[in-house]
């Protein structure tokens, strides 16, 4: 055990935790912009979150215990999540424990934890939104996972420290799979995280809702920790996005002086991705519900199809 | 040859056998519901524990060997305790434990001697998969595989006054029998001519690739037949539930493990090669088999043909695994068969283990409720929180999400997948990406299906309320059972390199290379199959940092939050008028996947017309293969009879006529 890589691993920890709003803020702020509109500053969901700690929570009556432990669970995961993936450097202790398949089977745990949560008062919202973010959830794990299994054959490992080493060092060359996956991937996060054109996070229109659905029942510092735990999602996506596809500033290891560096490539990164993101919400149109299962249909086939051009074409 | 009393493993898995027909005799004699549910089954489980533990001691031991002078003159019984036998023994110990355990809580209610019948032959039918786990020659095997159908189909038909209940029984016991008769064939080619069943003289025998593809498909096809593999499969749905709770679980986590067990010891250790095309084979049908059982699941509404459709998944899943290790043993990668084939086993376990607990957790909700239709129950998380949470436990397990045990062998399993490029084919590299694809689709639709059966028994609201009704929560030894299975789940998701060091004995002696030296290179905790830079997985430190992480949030949470807390009603976006019928049906929640997957049904509907006084609705998905394969058998077969009956005349003198033209026949072919 290293002691620079376990204080690089706390300093990830609480960065992580601590910028996952501001990246919700900001991909806001740039719709907002997009849209014309003057928008609420990047520093809203603090605020947000600052106003629902400060609330009461009401719990519906029939409410079990397994409804208020899901967002503490949610929470833990995709903070786990988002502490995994290497984000500033390569040298983290706590990455081997968790490969890319153990990451997605940690985002499938939350899923499942908060459809059930959603089902548990029993109301019709609930279900409703339980049933959809399973069916968004059972065809978005397996493209996210071809599109792991992907860079996985590229670098000879399922471990993401030693993908994003592997590709890193690589010369720009483009892999015609990794473009597939990376296709692939932007509509799975699309999805994942609730965006459009798969959900809307700001309406309560219910033909269309999904996640906001599901959390409906939720108030105060649950509702809190499931927006937080929200912002910490996209924050690990984005980053495992950078991570796949762009892994280039990353310090590797026992290079310290590199981390400031680092640091200023994630936030640059992180700064063109949300307005990206948000430009990619403004042009398109929320979906029906009916179409999503095409949309990740899709985002499955380009997945896999990534896969196969590398198994046919060899790793050259 | 043994001695008596010398403690050889096989002599106590022997006595365990001998011990079990007697505890079943006695309870069939003395026909007393008390004493057979509160000293008959926890005897019973005691049993499998030294079953159990015997069986452990025995991986990696000496080859024990044994001849019974029982069955018929100068055909004795063989029997033999290597690592594969004893790996599944361990697994028909170690869950059979927990399931005898639940029964003798479960069955404490039932009438006497119904009860010393069921009794009996629920020992009668372990005893025998104990010995279809030992047999040494095929006449051993066809017998006690034949007293496990059996048994298992007096154990199904235990409610027989149901005309249902009869018609799943006889169509379990043709399925078997179809199966039993090309098992009986796939060990006539294997003995290739010599005309001696023993194993090992067809370990021996060096069939030519053509008879050994022939025995090969003949052993898929009959234990395909036992374990559920398409086209196989439609006892499955309709046993399950028959079955009485306890029986379903040994059926579906024990079971279905005796065909694994068969197609492993017919591949791997009988026949002397294997060809990649059965690989591919049996690659192709596990696939399909897992999404067609994954997609089915996703739209019952009886909650144990759900469980039954999720264990024909569960079985192509294990028979991907084995596929894939015959492709790696046929091309000579024998380290990649080595993890394909832990992956298989890692999973027959899991599965054993998960099943059994959910078996068992719907026979508490059918007891307490007297519901198996998942459109009527609801809420029970209130009523049987003990319940709930040991089935929560199966359900995050069999759903495969970390860091319990489902999830291990399906890691193992996509590993193997990332190792696979690089075959010397080019069609299995364009094979296996869309099959490790397909896995993970069937993988991500298991978590469907489990939230749904999960969400629509224990959570939301009940969905019809019976006054004045008294559900309970389940009794002490219901408890212990299905907490020895939960356990089990933990244990086998947290410490998996302890468990794989274990599996190596079989993984040894069936590919000759083994997994458990790399898998434990960087100490017990990491689970790392090939070198630790390209793969490695910590499931204790992943479930600690998982509930430190819950604790630390938590506590810091309930420092800086005041904690005012009160409850109401349901918000529900304001709607005031919230009944329990707004919820999601089973049938509602199953409705995009009958969507998506509409091809794959049978589907018709009946909706009512708008101006329906009282409308009605009716839906009901059919298996397409039992109107594309089934009706047209029994059609051809019902035609033949029909033909062949006209023979039958009843008269004295037309078969006279007959028999005196066979003569003349059969002489001028012998003259």
């Amino acid at each position: 055990m290293n002691y620079s890589g376990i204080l690089l691993q706390l300093f990830q920890d609480t960065l992580v935790v601590l910028i996952a709003p501001l990246l919700l803020g900001w991909v806001n702020q740039c719709r907002a912009w997009l849209q014309n509109r003057s928008g609420a500053g990047v520093l809203q969901p603090y605020r947000n979150l600052v106003k629902l700690f400060h609330k009461d929570a009401v719990l519906a009556h029939n409410a079990s215990p397994l409804f208020r432990f899901t967002p503490y669970i949610l929470f833990a995961c995709m903070w786990l999540a988002a502490s995994l993936v290497p984000v500033i450097a390569t040298d983290l202790p706590l990455s081997p424990v968790v490969d890319v398949i153990a990451l997605v089977g940690i985002f499938a745990l939350a899923r499942v934890f908060i459809s059930l949560a959603a089902m548990d008062i029993g109301t019709s919202f609930g279900t409703l939104g339980a049933r959809r973010e399973m069916l968004v959830g059972f065809l978005a794990e397996p493209a996210l996972l071809m599109v792991f299994f992907t860079a996985a054959t590229i670098s000879q490992s399922t471990s993401l420290v030693t993908i994003v080493e592997a590709l890193a060092h690589k010369q720009f060359v483009i892999y015609p799979s990794l473009a597939f996956a990376a296709a692939a991937f932007v509509m799975v996060l699309l999805a994942e995280n609730a965006r459009i054109p798969v959900d809307n996070p700001s309406t309560h229109l219910e033909l269309t809702m999904i996640h906001e659905a599901m959390i409906l029942e939720y108030s105060a510092r649950h509702l809190a920790l499931i927006e937080w735990a929200s912002a910490l999602k996209l924050l690990a996506y984005t980053t495992i996005g950078f991570a796949l596809f762009m892994p280039w500033g990353i310090a590797e290891v026992g290079n310290w002086r590199f981390v400031p560096l680092a640091l200023a490539a994630l936030f640059a990164k992180l700064l063109v991705a949300g307005a990206g993101l948000a430009l990619l919400e403004t042009v398109s149109a929320k979906m029906r519900i009916f179409r999503v299962p095409e949309f990740m249909g899709t985002a499955f086939l380009l997945a896999v199809l990534g896969l196969l051009i590398h198994f046919l074409l060899g790793s050259n | 040859m043994t001695t008596l009393f010398s403690a050889l493993p096989i002599d106590i898995a022997l006595s365990v056998i001998a011990y079990w027909l007697l505890l079943g005799l006695i309870g069939l004699l003395l026909q007393n519901s008390r004493i057979i549910s509160q000293w008959i089954f926890p005897a019973g489980a005691l049993g499998a524990l030294i079953l159990a533990v015997g069986a452990v001691s025995s991986l990696g031991g000496a080859v024990n060997t044994a001849v019974l002078p029982l069955g018929l003159p100068d055909l004795p019984f063989h029997l033999r305790l290597d690592s594969l036998s004893a790996f599944f023994l361990l697994l028909l110990g170690a869950a059979g434990i927990g399931i005898s355990v639940y029964s003798a809580g479960y069955f404490r209610n039932m009438e006497g001697n119904t009860l010393g019948l069921l009794c009996f032959e629920y020992h009668v039918f372990l005893a025998a998969m104990a010995l279809v786990f030992m047999a040494d020659d095929a006449y051993l095997f066809m017998v006690a595989w034949e007293t496990m159908a059996l048994s298992s189909y007096f154990l199904v038909t235990t409610d027989h006054s149901v005309p249902e209940i009869r018609r799943a029984g006889f169509l379990y016991l043709l399925v078997a029998h179809v199966g039993a008769i090309a098992i009986l064939m796939c060990f006539g080619v294997m003995q290739g001519g010599h005309g001696d069943y023993t194993f090992a003289a067809m370990r021996h025998a060096h069939l030519a690739p053509f008879w050994a593809s022939a025995t090969f498909l003949l052993a898929l096809f009959g234990f395909g037949a036992k374990a559920g593999i398409l086209p196989l499969h439609i006892w499955l749905p309709e046993a399950h539930p028959a079955a009485p709770s306890p029986v379903s679980a040994l059926m579906s986590g024990i079971m279905l493990k005796t065909a694994i067990y068969g197609i492993l010891r017919v591949t791997f250790d009988l026949l002397g090669m294997q060809l990649w095309w059965w690989g591919a084979l049996a690659l192709t049908l596990g696939l399909v088999t897992a999404l067609f059982g994954v997609i089915f699941a996703a739209v019952q509404t009886d909650m144990k043909r759900l469980l039954a459709y999720s264990s024909i998944e569960n079985i192509g899943i294990i028979l991907v695994g084995i596929g894939l290790a015959i492709i790696f043993h046929s091309f000579h990668k024998d380290a990649l068969a080595a993890l394909a084939l832990t992956a298989t086993l890692y999973h027959a376990l899991n599965h054993a283990f998960m099943k059994g607990l959910l078996f068992l957790g719907t026979g508490s909700v059918l007891h307490a409720t007297g519901e198996r239709n998942l459109g009527k129950l609801g809420g029970l998380i209130h009523r049987m929180p003990k319940l709930a949470l040991l089935v929560l436990v199966g359900v995050l397990a069999i759903a495969g999400l970390p860091p319990l045990n489902g999830f291990v062998s399906e890691w193992l399993l996509l590993q193997a997948f990332l190792l696979s490029p690089g075959l010397p084919h080019p069609y299995l590299n364009m094979l296996i990406p869309i099959t490790a694809a397909a896995l993970a689709l069937a993988a991500a639709l298991a978590g469907y299906v489990m939230v749904k059966f999960y969400g629509v028994i224990f959570l939301g609201q009940p969905r019809e309320d019976k006054p004045g009704e008294q559900v309970h929560d389940i009794g002490i030894m219901e408890r212990i059972g299905l907490t020895w299975l939960a356990l089990g789940c933990i244990l086998l998701g947290v410490f998996p390199v302890f468990f794989i060091l274990h599996i190596d004995y079989v993984t040894q002696m069936l590919v000759g290379q083994t997994l458990g030296s790399t898998a434990a290179q960087t100490g017990w905790m990491w689970l790392t199959p090939i070198q630790p830079e390209r793969a490695s997985y910590n499931p204790l430190i992943l479930f600690l940092i998982i509930i430190i992480g819950v604790i630390f949030t938590m506590q810091v949470v309930k420092k800086f939050y005041h904690g005012r807390l009160s409850r109401g009603p349901a918000w529900d976006c304001g709607f005031p008028e919230q009944t329990s019928r707004m919820q999601d049906t089973a049938e509602g929640f199953g409705q995009p996947i009958r969507q998506i997957f509409e091809l794959f049904f049978g589907i018709t509907r009946e909706v009512p017309s708008p101006f329906d006084k009282k409308p009605h609705y009716h839906g009901e998905t059919r298996d397409l293969l039992w109107d594309w394969c089934y009706v047209p058998i029994a059609r051809i077969t019902e035609t033949l009879s029909a033909l062949i009956g006209k023979l039958q005349h009843g008269r004295i003198h037309v078969y006279l006529l007959y028999s005196f033209v066979t003569l003349l026949a059969l002489l001028a072919f012998i003259r």
